[in-house]
């Protein structure tokens, strides 16, 4: 966890990609879900986002 | 060309030409090489998204061109976002992709497994068993209609035989409960050997002298293929499920022939009812929009799966 946050900090390639591959995952699950509407209203965003840390971030040192 | 006509050609060009190509460094030429290449790439796939982007901020509508396009900002991508019809639709894509990939992932290996021991005819088997990957999916949807017909279709008789419920009382693609069962059963009969060939493929490149120093540690045949078969098959099988999950994502024509996208909506996958927002309703704007939304998962998703399989090869 401590090297997860210090990767963060010091804008490491690994930490960083890996968050934004979580953000990913959880954007498809919420637009694919069949619980709740707001959770697909909210899909896209949290996608995007991922999407575009992980184009930045797999550009960072490793 | 032989050497002396490239000489008499080289003697042939003009002494400004001449100059003027030695003057080209390599780098230079390469660059001239690879253009149209870069041209084609930017007017087939980049103007069209990003025009596509442009749109989707717009109520464009493609069967009225001479009307006034208004910026609409962010209202298209409010609008699905909120729709309850576009939320089932995501629902049953994520019920095909969700089965589909694993039925065929189980099914595709096994089979490939036993077509990788050596038996007699093994490559009749193959050619047969790849069979249906190489027909039409209009010919796969319109005759597996067929099959499904509750009075003649063979489908039901099998039921019939293997579990005893009467062929006629019960409707595959009639029914909301059964209809996008129906639609898992074709595409996996259809797109298993494509997994099987890939799977085939990674068994093939295991060596024999690692099975056989595993016999030697005496590894039982059941660790042998725990630590040696699936780590090293892993990569492969990664590369089929990516290849079937962007191709189903994007599923439209099987489906289309099966169903229709019905009975009611159950069938309708996210690229059925865009193709009927964009050419049916000519909501281009919208569509646009819809399209974008359905573009950046499957990005996104390609992503750290190509992420997650450079880290499986590296091991």
């Amino acid at each position: 966890m401590t090297n997860f946050l210090s990767g963060l900090l010091r804008l490491r390639r690994g930490p960083w990609e890996n968050l934004a591959s979580v953000l990913i995952g959880l954007g498809v699950l919420m637009l694919m879900q069949p619980f709740v509407l707001w959770a697909f209203t909210y899909s896209f965003i949290v996608t995007l986002i991922g999407t575009v840390m992980f184009i930045i971030t797999s550009h960072f040192p490793e | 060309m032989t050497h002396s006509a490239m000489d008499a050609a080289a003697r042939a060009t003009p002494p400004n030409i001449a100059r003027r190509i030695r003057g080209l460094s390599d780098r230079t030429i390469a660059w001239l090489f690879v253009a149209p290449t870069i041209f084609l790439l930017l007017a087939i796939n980049i103007f069209p998204l990003i025009w596509t982007v442009y749109l989707s901020f717009t109520n464009y509508r493609a069967n009225r061109p001479n009307k006034a396009v208004e910026w609409v900002g962010f209202e298209n991508y409010q609008n699905i976002l909120t729709d309850d019809g576009i939320w089932a639709n995501m629902q049953a894509t994520a019920h095909f992709l969700f089965w589909t990939i694993v039925f065929q992932v189980l099914i595709g290996f096994t089979l490939a497994w036993l077509i990788n021991k050596k038996f007699k005819g093994n490559d009749l088997w193959t050619t047969l068993i790849v069979l249906p990957m190489m027909l039409s999916p209009a010919v796969v949807g319109n005759f597996w209609t067929f099959l499904y017909q509750p009075q003649i279709g063979l489908f039901n008789y099998a039921v019939e035989f293997l579990t005893g419920t009467p062929a006629s009382s019960f409707e595959m693609l009639g029914t909301t409960t059964l209809a996008p069962w129906a639609i898992v059963i074709v595409d996996t009969w259809m797109w298993t050997p494509f997994v099987m060939l890939i799977c085939l493929a990674g068994l093939r490149s295991i060596p024999d002298y690692i099975y056989e120093a595993a016999e030697v540690d005496r590894a039982s045949k059941w660790r042998q293929f725990w630590t040696i078969t699936i780590p090293m098959v892993l990569p492969f099988l990664m590369l089929a499920v990516l290849f079937r999950g962007i191709e189903n994502f994007k599923m439209f024509d099987l489906v289309v022939q099966l169903t229709g996208g019905g009975p009611g909506s159950v069938t309708e996958l996210a690229s059925i009812n865009l193709k009927r927002e964009a050419f049916e309703k000519w909501r281009t704007g919208y569509s646009s929009a819809y399209a974008i939304i359905l573009f950046v998962t499957v990005f996104g998703l390609a992503s750290i799966y190509v992420k997650a399989l450079n880290k499986v090869k590296e091991r």
